[in-house]
């Protein structure tokens, strides 16, 4: 286990989390913290406890050991007000299809309590920046799978959170539209937000993310910068660090 | 929990009920389809009068002058459709084709019964007595309670000038009954039923809608912003309480226009919809606990007819037509409470300070809280992942 420590502001503090499903453990003494203006991308292969992860930051599960700060507020005691300065965009494509692409970031809006004269301007701007705007007005029900993954991205983003937690936020889309996303986290990044995601796409990790951390059974097996691994591990690239030690064998599950 | 985020919740409700068809067709089309099919079947579509059961006379004694004045009183009579005198083998067979839904036999002694009758009013003993075979069809439910009823009308008021109910007459009829027909249609009878059958079908709709979002992470994402599951569940009461309120106006509008003409006032119609909507509630907890033990969304289509189907045929208008057992199994259903008590307002004229109203409302509000409460409950332990 390795235990991090950063003297920069931390938006994310993870202490010993530990989560069981009945005899499964999935996420095994988990320590981590992530600091303010920091993109972090958290990988590991499938079932290795990355979502479940996720989900106990948003307070959707509750750790069975552990704790977790998101913005110095614990998320166990104080989860309404954690959540007000987290904008999530989940692993499944989770928007209304019956809703066209800006009442889906309009909803989120409102569930944030977003003052309603900003709202129309905010959902326009995250529409903006995903590259929707021409299609706003459309249903979602008519969006291709990239386009879905992006209207999920801005309604994620209408509040302007200071910290965005994206699980796998470019699964499905295309060259064109992945390369937007990544500018556009690159922008949240400059703009002092702090982003953490996780991804199968080792390139976009590389790409985008200060650190990693490498998560295989439910544990840390490995964090630091792309470079740091990579001379690390005598690997040319962050694809290489990942299979040394993860291995190569497929894995089943969420 | 904050209103502004319940109204949200509703306002995603409400376009997803407009914009998907199934939903829109369940929840606002159907009900109206079935009230239009209903009355336009059974109602009185087309002017005050139900739909006349058509009657043959058969006169074994000729064209004569009384057994002409009995057909012209019971074509006068509006309630049945009477044409000319037609041959005994006629008749019984467009009895049994359906063509007629009652054959009713003059004797040949029917002129000398009148006149018998007419010379010695106040003697049976010098009356000439014979009998009036009335034959009906078996699968008219309303033959047997409107023909012989108004036959024996006819004859008391119309041919021999007194009320039957307070004198003897020389005729014996071979199916007498009791019932008052008074222009109602079988209709009306259906009419206060409808309004529960309408809402029953939220179950189904509210269970899909959960289970949906489920499926495609919409919920545990809305479960992960600051609004908690106390204003996704006032979100859904709130969308469905008022869609509840749009189903019953219109399905009291298709009523209205198909001749069920409530003999409420104002504050009794209003009383009505208020258990209309209140009922809205049970439907809206039945739905979350199938939500809750459904493991997808066409699991929850097919487990919510587990609620849906007693109701239906228990507690709405279906419930009339059922034994007297499957009638008392129904007292363990809101939705025949909801039934009782708009039969009551609207049909029966009751008041709503009336036992049997304040009754029924308390079981349908109490009833309706408690299986809400439970179905949130449920949902949120077993449901919400």
């Amino acid at each position: 286990m390795q235990r991090e420590t950063n003297p920069v502001a931390v938006a994310i503090a993870i202490e010993g989390l530990t989560k069981d499903y009945g005899d499964i453990r999935a996420v095994d003494d988990l320590n981590l913290t992530v600091s303010e203006a920091e993109v972090f991308g958290l990988l590991g292969p499938n079932g290795s406890g990355k979502t479940t992860t996720i989900n106990c930051l948003t307070g959707l599960l509750s750790p069975t050991k552990g704790s977790i700060k998101v913005g110095g507020f614990d998320v166990r005691g104080e989860v309404e007000k954690a959540r007000e300065i987290m904008g999530v965009s989940p692993q499944e494509t989770a928007v209304c299809p019956y809703l066209t692409g800006r009442e889906n970031v309009q909803l989120f809006g409102e569930l944030y309590s977003v003052p309603k004269q900003a709202l129309r301007a905010r959902a326009d701007n995250v529409m903006e920046k995903v590259g929707l705007i021409d299609d706003a007005d459309r249903r979602v029900s008519k969006y291709s799978g990239g386009m879905k993954r992006r209207v999920s991205i801005a309604m994620a983003l209408v509040t302007d959170p200071k910290i965005v937690l994206l699980d796998e936020p470019t699964v499905g889309m295309d060259p064109q539209a992945r390369r937007e996303v990544w500018d556009f986290v690159v922008e949240l990044r400059d703009r002092g937000k702090t982003v953490l995601l996780t991804t199968h796409y080792m390139e976009e990790a590389e790409e985008l993310c200060d650190r990693v951390g490498i998560i295989d059974h439910g544990k840390l097996i490995a964090l630091g910068s792309p470079a740091e691994l990579k001379t690390k591990y005598g690997a040319r690239d962050l694809e290489d660090v990942f299979l040394q030690l993860t291995g190569r064998r497929i894995r089943e599950g969420a | 929990m904050r209103i502004s985020r319940a109204i949200a919740m509703a306002k995603k409700d409400w376009k997803r009920i407009i914009r998907e068809p199934a939903f829109l067709f369940i929840i606002i089309l159907f009900p109206v389809i079935i009230t239009v099919a209903f009355g336009t079947s059974f109602g009185a579509v087309g002017g005050s009068q139900p739909s006349a059961l058509s009657v043959a006379v058969v006169s074994l004694g000729g064209n004569s002058t009384a057994s002409n004045q009995f057909l012209h009183a019971m074509q006068a009579t509006g309630v049945v459709k009477v044409g000319p005198f037609v041959d005994n083998k006629t008749a019984q067979s467009m009895l049994s084709q359906g063509q007629v839904q009652a054959v009713i036999l003059l004797p040949s002694s029917f002129d000398s019964t009148v006149e018998s009758f007419k010379a010695h009013p106040s003697d049976p003993g010098l009356w000439t007595n014979s009998t009036i075979q009335v034959y009906l069809d078996r699968a008219s439910v309303l033959s047997d309670q409107v023909v012989p009823t108004v036959v024996e009308q006819v004859l008391g008021q119309g041919i021999l000038g007194i009320k039957p109910a307070t004198q003897a007459l020389p005729f014996a009829l071979s199916t007498p009954s009791v019932v008052k027909v008074q222009g109602q249609s079988v209709f009306d009878s259906f009419a206060p039923g409808l309004f529960a059958f309408a809402s029953i079908y939220m179950i189904m709709i509210v269970a899909q809608s959960y289970t949906t979002e489920r499926d495609n992470g919409m919920l545990s994402r809305i479960l992960v912003t600051p609004a908690t599951s106390g204003d996704v569940v006032m979100g859904s009461v709130v969308s469905y309480l008022v869609i509840g309120l749009v189903q019953a106006l219109l399905v009291f509008l298709c009523v209205y226009a198909l001749g069920y003409h409530p003999v409420a006032g104002p504050t009794a119609i209003l009383v009505g919809f208020y258990i209309i909507t209140v009922f809205a509630l049970c439907n809206i907890g039945f739905g979350l606990i199938t939500a809750a033990v459904s493991r997808s969304a066409g699991a929850a289509t097919g487990i919510s007819f587990v609620f849906l189907m007693p109701q239906l045929f228990l507690g709405t208008f279906v419930g009339s037509a059922l034994s007297s057992t499957a009638q008392e199994a129904g007292r363990f259903l809101p939705a025949y409470y909801v039934t009782d008590a708009l039969t009551s307002l609207f049909t029966r004229g009751a008041s709503i300070t009336s036992a049997s109203v304040l009754t029924d409302l308390a079981v349908v509000s109490a009833s309706s809280v408690v299986i809400l409460i439970v179905g949130v409950q449920l949902f949120k332990r077993f449901g919400s992942r």
